[in-house]
This record gives C-alpha cells, sequence and structure tokens, in this order.
C-alpha cells in the first residue's frame, strides 16, 4: 500500500484487489447540504465480511454517508451501489426489501418510546415475520442476553440510560440477523465495561455470522483494535485508507494529525467560516 | 417605491410556501391513503388509536355537549316564549345541535385535544430518530404510524359529534323540562316530528366526517413535515389548532351552504 495518505482524487479511484469482494460501492459521490459540498468525489469499498471503520472529524459528513448507503438520502452524483444493488435507483419496494437485511445503529438509538425494551427488540420480528409468540420470545431474549439487557426488558426507553439505549438498539439491530450492520458512533457514551462488551459484541458478529460492519467512530483506539480495514474521510473525500496497522504506523501528516489527535495540521478543525479578525471587527459594519 | 417592491416579493414568496406546502400535504395525503388498507387489515393498531384519540376526548366532548344543551335550553326558552312558541324549545335545542353545533364545537374541541396531541406525538417521534429507525428498519412509518390514526379520527370524530349532540339534547331537556317546566310530552313530540333523517342527521354526520377528515389529516401532516426541534415541534402543534379551528369553520360555512342553502 503505497497509496497511503495520498491526498487528491487521483488516489481514491485507484482500484485496489477489494473492489470484486466489495458489499458495499461507493463511486465519486457528490453530495450537498444547501451550498455546503459534504462530499466531493467521495469513492471508497467496504468490503464483505469485514470490519470497516470510517474515521473522521465531527460534522465531517459520517452520518450523511450512512444515510447514503441505507438510501434516506441521495446523492447528487456518483453511484451507491449494496449487494450489487444501485440504492438511489431502487423503487420504495426494492429499498425496504434491502433495508430488511442491513441494520443501522442511530447514534441516539432512536428506540420506540411507546413500547418497552421487550418490544422493541421484537418491532421487527413482529413487522416482518409470522414466527410464534414462543420463538420471539427466545428470539428477543437471546438477543438481549448478549447485550447483557435480559433483565432490563420491562423498562421503557425513558428508564435507559444512553448507553443502556444504545444496547437495546444494537439488539433490535440484530435481532434479524441482517447481512451488514452499520454503526454510528458505537462506543460514544458507554463505561469501559460498557465499551468492552460492544467491542466484543461488534467482533462476535462478524466472525461468527459473518456479519458485514461499518464502524463510524472518531475513537482512533477502539477502531484500531477492532476494524480490519479503515478509512479517514475529511474535506468530502476519502484521505487515506489502509489496514489498521498500515494506518498505525503512517507517516502521512493527516492520518498522523488524527490519530494522535493533534490540533494543528493539515486537516481543518474549524467549520468553514471568514477570516476570525475580520469576524470579530465585523460588529460595526 | 423600493418597500412596495419588497413587500410584493415577500407576498410572492409567501404565496409560493403557501402552495409549496398544500402540495405537499395533498401528496402525503395520497400516500397515506394507499395506506389505510393495509391499517384495516391489522385493525388493532387503529383500535389502539382509537382509544387515545376517540375516548380520552370524550370527557370534554361530553362535559361540553351537556354544558351548551343547557345554555341552548335557557336562551331559547326566553326567545320562544316572546312568540308563545315554548312548546317547540325540543325542536330547536334538536336542530341547533344536530344541523350546526355538534358537528362544529365537536370538531373545534377534538381539534384541540386530539389534533394537537397527535401532531406533538408525530413531530417528537420525528425529532428523535424514531421515524427515521422505523424506515431503516423496513417499516414504512406511513403505513405504521400515520394511516392507523388517520383512520381512527376519522372513526372517532362522527361518533363524538353524535355524543355531544345526544348530551346537548338532554342539557335542554334539564333545564326546558326539569328547571323551566315545558310540558315534556310536547317537548319531545316536537323534536320527533320536526327533526328529519336525511336533512338533518345525515347533514350533521356528513359535517363531522368531513371535519374529522380534515383536522386528522392536518394534524398527521403538521407532525409529520414538522421541524424536528423542540421549537419545530411546538409551531407545528399551535398550527394545528388554528390552521383546523379556521378549516373547520370556513369549511362549516361551505357545507352549510350547499346543504340548506338557496343560493
Ligand atoms: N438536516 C441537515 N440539514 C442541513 N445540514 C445538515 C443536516 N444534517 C447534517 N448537516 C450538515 O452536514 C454535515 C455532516 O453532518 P453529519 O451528521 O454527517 O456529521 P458527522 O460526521 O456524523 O458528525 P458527528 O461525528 O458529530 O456525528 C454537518 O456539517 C452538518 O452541518
Ligand atoms: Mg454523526
Amino acid at each position: 500500500m503505497t497509496d497511503l495518505g495520498n491526498s487528491g482524487n487521483k488516489s481514491d479511484n485507484q482500484a485496489y484487489s477489494l473492489t470484486d469482494n466489495a458489499l458495499v460501492q461507493l463511486v465519486d459521490v457528490s453530495f450537498s447540504r444547501g451550498n455546503r459540498k459534504i462530499f466531493n468525489g467521495m469513492s471508497l469499498d467496504i468490503p464483505r465480511a469485514k470490519v470497516t471503520a470510517i474515521l473522521g472529524g465531527s460534522g465531517t459528513g459520517k452520518t450523511t454517508l450512512l444515510n447514503l448507503i441505507g438510501g434516506r438520502l441521495k446523492p447528487a452524483s456518483g453511484k451507491v451501489i449494496v449487494d450489487g444493488l444501485s440504492v438511489p435507483d431502487l423503487s420504495t419496494r426494492e429499498l425496504y426489501a434491502l433495508r430488511k437485511r442491513m441494520g443501522l445503529l442511530f447514534q441516539s438509538g432512536a428506540l420506540l418510546t411507546d413500547l418497552n425494551v421487550f418490544e422493541n427488540v421484537a418491532f421487527p420480528v413482529r413487522e416482518h415475520t409470522k414466527l410464534s409468540e414462543s420463538l420471539i420470545h427466545h428470539l428477543v431474549l437471546l438477543k438481549l442476553q448478549m447485550v447483557g439487557l435480559r433483565g432490563a426488558r420491562e423498562l421503557m426507553p425513558s428508564e435507559l440510560s444512553g448507553g443502556m439505549a444504545r444496547r437495546v438498539a444494537l439488539a433490535r439491530a440484530i435481532v434479524l440477523d441482517p447481512m451488514m450492520i452499520m454503526y454510528d458512533e458505537p462506543f460514544a457514551g458507554l463505561d469501559p465495561i460498557s465499551m468492552g462488551i460492544t467491542v466484543k459484541l461488534i467482533k462476535e458478529l462478524n466472525h461468527a455470522l459473518g456479519i458485514t460492519s461499518i464502524i463510524v467512530t472518531h475513537d482512533v483506539d477502539e477502531a484500531v483494535t477492532i476494524a480490519d480495514y479503515m478509512y479517514l474521510i475529511g474535506e468530502g473525500r476519502v484521505i487515506a485508507h489502509g489496514s489498521a496497522e498500515e494506518m498505525k504506523n503512517s507517516s502521512s501528516d493527516e492520518v498522523r494529525q488524527f490519530m494522535d489527535g493533534l490540533p494543528d495540521g493539515p486537516v481543518a478543525f474549524h467549520y468553514p467560516a471568514d477570516d476570525y479578525r475580520t469576524d470579530l471587527m465585523g460588529v460595526d459594519q | 417605491m423600493k418597500f412596495l417592491i419588497k413587500f410584493l416579493l415577500s407576498l410572492g414568496e409567501w404565496g409560493i410556501a403557501r402552495i409549496t406546502r398544500l402540495g405537499r400535504g395533498s401528496q402525503f395525503l395520497f400516500e397515506t391513503l394507499t395506506h389505510v388498507g393495509q391499517s384495516l387489515v391489522r385493525f388493532r393498531l387503529v383500535y389502539h388509536q382509537i382509544y387515545s384519540v376517540g375516548v380520552l376526548t370524550l370527557l370534554i366532548i361530553m362535559v361540553s355537549g351537556l354544558f351548551v344543551g343547557m345554555v341552548l335550553g335557557l336562551q331559547g326558552y326566553y326567545t320562544l316564549s316572546d312568540f308563545g312558541a315554548e312548546s317547540s324549545l325540543g325542536l330547536l335545542v334538536a336542530l341547533s345541535l344536530t344541523r350546526e353545533l355538534g358537528p362544529v364545537v365537536a370538531a373545534l374541541l377534538f381539534a384541540g385535544r386530539a389534533g394537537s396531541a397527535l401532531t406533538a406525538e408525530i413531530g417528537l417521534m420525528k425529532a428523535t430518530e424514531q421515524l427515521a429507525g422505523m424506515e431503516m428498519m423496513a417499516v414504512n412509518p406511513l403505513e405504521r404510524v400515520i394511516a392507523p390514526r388517520f383512520l381512527a379520527g376519522l372513526i372517532s370524530m362522527p361518533l363524538l359529534a353524535a355524543i355531544f349532540t345526544a348530551l346537548g339534547v338532554w342539557g335542554g331537556h334539564i333545564v326546558g323540562v326539569g328547571l323551566i317546566g315545558v310540558d315534556e310530552g310536547l317537548f319531545w313530540s316536537r323534536m320527533q316530528g320536526g327533526v328529519d333523517f336525511y336533512d338533518d342527521i345525515l347533514n350533521g354526520f356528513i359535517k363531522s366526517l368531513v371535519f374529522g377528515f380534515i383536522v386528522t389529516w392536518i394534524a398527521v401532516f403538521e407532525g409529520y413535515d414538522c421541524v424536528p426541534t423542540s421549537e419545530g415541534v411546538s409551531r407545528a402543534t399551535t398550527r394545528t389548532v388554528v390552521n383546523s379551528s379556521l378549516a373547520i369553520l370556513g369549511l362549516d360555512f361551505i357545507l352549510t351552504s350547499l346543504m340548506f342553502g338557496e343560493i
């Protein structure tokens, strides 16, 4: 891997051997919010049955990226391909069929507040299958046991802490055994023990069931321990990519800045703004 | 001159925004209607919503109906007795309620109690990403959340209006017959003779159905379309009450002139 940290669009489009085995492919995707370009020629491949981490600063568009893959947003140009299907071109019915095979773990958990923990996890099962009540009971308790919350099944979402809610959401995301799970900031706000459990769980799901995992995070240390492959995104495109080892030992300035958490470097920490001094003087005008 | 242009520009902007919103609302209504069939199949969801939309509105409807009927009894008696026509009190009370006050006042109360609650609930579900979460679980929120609520509103409103009317007639009876002493036989027989099933009761029913449709539509749309923040939800809730009240009164005039008018 010599293209590590090679900023510039040419590196993004260079084919590397993952392509044939990719479950998700983004090709030259552009997306804007108002006048602001969130993505500008973003290309990446997510390998099948592997854990891929997507790193990037706050506001670089990581959540937006997951929404593009999930078909909740459409790119202005470029291709989003999941399991051979072009997501923006799917009909509602086809899109829903695809979504049954992928789980998205929201940053906030997004539990249904009028249902208790058990019913929240049972929700996709009840909506999509006709399993008997006793089977549903088994299935839900199995998944709740995996996230360590079997005892909390009677609680309402308002009675859960943020980390517990996220774990319930994880149980719900895996209850139908999807082919792929996208985790939006799975480690934010977890205590070290829950963090350890979550890391172990993601690994297990990946190894035992072969579930493709996409982890969006700015938690570099966890990402390194868990991911097979990593992308660093910023300024609307991929800044660097490579295996966890390669990223850790990379000598590129951008990668180093992010991996070591340095405030100054090639990647801008600030949201685009006018010159600071002019801005401060601007009150009089 | 500059101000005039500015004014015209903002007027145009306002108009375009309104029309765009109306378009979005209509599209939303159309999509919701395509899912109403599935809601009929899974009636359990509708049934739960009828409880929160209809049953929980029952108390305010019943109390208001009773008082409106009692006031009608008093006012009606004073006016009618001037002409020596107090025996028609029952007829007056029943006609005012079935034709106008039943559907209209019940719908206004419904908008305030159930409509606002619907908007706030759906708006909060949007703000907390519950609707987005459903979409990602391949569950269509229009089918799972919106359509059952819409249907529940449509079913509840005519029933609530009927209960309002019945309680109102009873209230009129309490005041007219019980307190003032109008002859009971005349009270009921004039009413029976004067109220027509098609002209009065059916038309009143149609009104309440139309009001139920419009209020529930506005309520679920405002919730679904709101800006997903606390402020956005609170604004949407206010808009639901204001817009549906105006819609009820405006439509009432149109419906009345179509049903009873000579114009
Ligand atoms: N609904 C929206 N309307 C307008 N702009 C938005 C909207 N949602 C996000 N954005 C903008 O898109 C950019 C990317 O947002 P996104 O949520 O994808 O960031 P993120 O990488 O997930 O950040 P974080 O790590 O803080 O969650 C942000 O700069 C934000 O200003
Ligand atoms: Mg995010």
